[in-house]
């Protein structure tokens, strides 16, 4: 007797429609699974065997062949046991063929016959529900992530009795209740930065029109616990960037607690990760720190430590917000729209501009040269976090991030009014022509910017920046024109020209 | 006119011996008195085994060539014992036989007057901040009092003082160790090319020499032996620029220095060298006064404070007195954001640079 069970395969951020075929015929008693698995798939034998005995099903001591179709397609990981149990449950019988024509499942087993969390759900059932099936079969943990997706119905399952009871229509499919994960004692918040007024203002800036910035400062100063906070001054994740989020973090495996993932992403990955392990690779691409950052926050600290390589392979996330890895048979793109937020020392000893620095000019350009290059150029805001002086750490909060936040959400509805119609959302993305276009500066900020220019302390390439950034002050004094006193704040954020690329004067 | 054949030949022989000169040991004075050595006593002092060869390399010496190769980098050899050898230096005992100059040969012809004065401007490659600055507005002080501004185009100080002229179209002239037709360190090479370009680099090696470890000291002599009065900026306590000092004071030379914080470590050379009597050097008018006679001449200023507006010219003061990053002048993000609009202009004024750590520096 033939059976056919539909399941899901992932395929980067996607999944493709998986049929298992399990046949049943008289011999002697073997099984074996075809179709391209890799050692989970054929391990899932042993699995899927000892879990029908455990469970209370008879283990049918017949001839049977498992297909996993299509052929031509390399299936990966657990996910496939839940499919070839019930595929063998009814050749042999032990269930109506009836209920496999309307539910797809997905999931592990373990020898008990209990289904285990498996990654990638959420982009299972947009799968199924593409491919239009009614149901999802889906274990218990990960159901609530699978009900994402409208118009499809869930069933959350803890074990295979469990199934076999939906699957013939004794038990009605439930969801089990969402699970509220406990509220962490406290979200890190800018009050708890001490000093630093310059770093809270320029990062407030950043978070407003979604500018990178590059902190720079000795060792200890506080840069990383100032990036930390950057999430906390960010507008709340939209459904549409939630749902994307929990996309990613599912198929990564890092997607813990249930449902939809609510606070933006925050990585810092390792000075020493390799390119793969930053953009995406492996020979089934999975994503990387820049996709996991996706609508969140990519923090590299200590920026010269990484591998020119490494810097190198963030040009493209950086500039088309994909990444596509490209392999022999197909290309996988995975979305990278995230903010940069980069630290590093401003010398090699990090002590540049104090008395106790004792970097040549020579040693100090070396360094800066590490730092140049295509990311830079993304990058536009720098500030200086020079360690805090005595009193400032004993001073009291000076700001919180609730009020910073109010600001930022009203500096982006002011952007997003603006560039309605462009496809645009923040001042960041804002092309050198587009700020010719919409960037609206008063005569006094256009001297300004010229003799800044004349001076030598600006690039051309610098110029546009700092009106990009300009504009982004002026949004956030809620003022139409983009002023002089924008222009300055703009320019006392603005990288040396060395590291803009340009000979200094 | 050129180089006269003795000369040329002469500084072949010194180019040859290169390699051996540190054999005669480390020491200042004696690589004084080995460079004053005539060529035989040169020969025998440094070549060693290899005598026989330089003897022959020395007497087969063509001149001819030697002045070829110079053609041929557009340079000029002003030896000894042309008139446009600046006279000061031949007081040197040990004074190079030729200088080869590139670029205006004219900025060293001026100085074959004994009294036009030109000032040495050395110091601290490791300079802190406002060690440049004050190395700058030097070399564009004198430089605009029409003073020529001597300095070796070393990172930091030298460097700093050779902008700060050019910065008023010269005059200057950069003493390197090496060919002056090689910039060296590389990393000047932009400085270099413009100095080249309307001003003068020369060396008393031939086009193209890579410098040895003795060339430095012995391009110091050089700068000393040029300058009416030599200025340190910042000096560690045994820095190159203190062998500077102490030549021009055998030359009976003025030399001055920049006072520093006498607890930075980075200024205690040229503290010590205020201490036993050195010129106090706190800008271009000081060391104008010194070379031109007090009150001939009036430095090119900065702008006065005193057209600032009050919220600006506070502002200023706190950075004078080392509240010098914005984190330390405001406390609050919105008096960031004032503080950083107030650096900005105080900046394109002029009054203030950017420096490194986002520490402000007050120009001078």
């Amino acid at each position: 007797m033939l059976a056919h069970v539909t399941t899901f395969a992932l395929d980067g951020l996607s999944s493709r429609r998986i049929t298992v075929e399990v046949d049943l015929r008289r011999g002697l008693p073997a099984f074996t699974i075809v179709g391209r698995g890799d050692a989970a798939v054929r391990e899932s034998r042993e699995r899927v065997q000892t879990a029908l005995i455990n469970a209370g099903f008879d283990f049918p001591q017949r001839r049977i062949t498992v297909n996993l179709a299509p052929a031509h397609l390399r299936k990966v990981g657990p996910g496939f046991d839940l499919a070839t149990a019930c595929g063998v449950l009814v050749a042999s019988q032990q269930l109506p063929p009836s209920g496999l024509e309307q539910w797809a499942v997905f999931g592990e087993l373990g020898l008990g016959g209990e289904l285990r969390h498996c990654r990638g759900v959420l982009t299972v059932a947009e799968g199924a529900r593409s491919a239009g099936i009614a149901g999802l079969i889906v274990p218990r943990e990960c159901a609530r992530e699978a009900a994402l997706v409208d118009g499809l119905a869930v069933a959350g399952v803890a074990d295979l009795p469990a199934v076999a009871a939906i699957l013939r229509g004794d038990r009605p499919p439930e969801l089990p209740p969402a699970v509220r994960p406990e509220e962490t004692a406290s979200e890190p918040d800018l009050a708890d930065v001490r000093g630093h007024s310059d770093a809270v203002r320029a990062l407030t800036i950043a978070a407003a029109g979604a500018h990178n910035i590059l902190l720079s400062g000795p060792p200890g100063t506080g840069k990383t616990m100032l990036a930390r906070r950057v999430i906390s001054v960010l507008p709340p994740l939209t459904r549409e960037e939630a749902i994307a989020v929990t996309r990613i973090h599912s198929i990564a495996g890092r997607h813990v607690g249930d449902g939809l993932v609510e606070q933006r992403p925050f990585r810092a990955p390792h000075h020493t990760i390799s390119p793969p392990g930053l953009v995406g690779g492996g020979t089934l691409p999975t994503p990387g720190e820049a996709t996991l950052a996706h609508h969140g926050i990519l923090f590299l600290d200590e920026l010269s430590e990484f591998s020119r390589a490494a810097l190198e392979s963030l040009r493209q996330p950086l500039e088309d917000g994909v990444v596509a890895i490209v392999r022999s048979q197909r290309t996988v793109t995975f979305p990278t729209r995230f903010q940069l937020v980069a630290s590093t020392n401003p010398c090699p000893c990090g002590h540049a501009g104090e008395r106790r620095c004792r970097c040549s000019e020579a040693d100090i350009a070396r360094h800066r040269r590490k730092l140049s290059g295509p990311l830079l150029d993304r990058i536009d805001l720098l500030v200086h976090m020079p360690r805090p002086c005595p009193s400032a750490l004993e001073n009291g909060a000076t700001t919180s991030s609730r009020d910073v936040l109010a600001e930022v959400l009203e500096a982006r509805e002011r952007q997003a009014r603006r560039l309605a119609g462009t496809g645009l959302r923040t001042n960041s993305e804002l092309t050198p022509q587009l700020v010719r276009e919409l960037v609206r500066a008063d005569a006094a900020a256009h001297r300004l910017l010229r003799d800044a220019y004349a001076q030598g302390r600006l690039s051309a390439r610098g110029h546009g920046r700092i009106l990009r950034v300009a504009r982004t002050v002026a949004d956030l004094a809620a003022s139409e024109r983009v002023c002089a006193a924008h222009v300055k704040v703009a320019l006392g954020l603005r990288k040396d020209a060395v590291l803009d690329g340009a000979v200094a004067a | 006119m050129t180089a006269c054949d003795a000369c040329l030949r002469r500084t072949a022989l010194v180019a040859q011996l290169a390699p051996h000169v540190e054999r005669g040991g480390r020491d200042r004075r004696k690589l004084g008195e080995m460079l004053a050595l005539p060529d035989e006593r040169l020969i025998k002092a440094l070549a060693g085994a290899r005598r026989a060869a330089v003897v022959d390399a020395h007497e087969g010496f063509d001149p001819g060539r030697a002045r070829a190769r110079l053609a041929a980098a557009s340079m000029h050899a002003v030896c000894r014992h042309d008139e446009r050898y600046p006279p000061r230096l031949l007081e040197a005992r040990d004074a190079p036989a030729v200088l080869h100059v590139a670029g205006d040969v004219e900025r060293l012809a001026v100085l074959a007057d004994r009294d036009v004065p030109a000032v040495a401007v050395v110091g601290a490659r490791r300079a802190g901040g406002d060690g440049i600055e004050v190395a700058r507005s030097l070399g564009r002080g004198l430089a605009a009092a029409g003073v020529s501004v001597i300095s070796g185009m070393a990172l930091g100080i030298d460097a700093a003082a050779h902008a700060g002229a050019l910065e008023v179209g010269g005059p200057t002239i950069t003493v390197l160790a090496g060919g002056a037709d090689i910039a060296y360190p590389a990393s000047k090479r932009g400085l270099h090319r413009e100095l080249v370009r309307t001003q003068a680099a020369i060396s008393e090696m031939p086009p193209g020499f890579r410098p040895y470890r003795w060339c430095f000291p012995a391009r110091n002599r050089t700068i000393a032996g040029l300058a009416s009065l030599t200025i340190v900026v910042e000096a560690a306590e045994r820095s190159g620029s203190l062998i500077t000092a102490d030549l021009a004071q055998e030359l009976g030379r003025a030399v001055g220095a920049v006072p520093g914080p006498v607890t930075a470590s980075r200024c205690t050379g040229s503290n010590a060298l205020l201490r036993d009597g050195a010129l106090v050097i706190r800008d271009a008018q000081d060391a104008l006064d010194e070379v031109l006679g007090i009150g001939v001449a009036t430095a090119l200023t900065g702008r006065r404070p005193a057209a600032l507006a009050p919220s600006l010219r506070a502002l200023l003061r706190h950075v004078e007195d080392g509240r010098d990053t914005v984190s330390s002048l405001a406390a609050t993000p919105d008096e960031a954001q004032l503080a950083l609009e107030g650096l900005a202009e105080l900046e394109l004024l002029g009054f203030l640079r950017r420096g490194p750590g986002g520490h402000y520096v007050r120009l001078p």
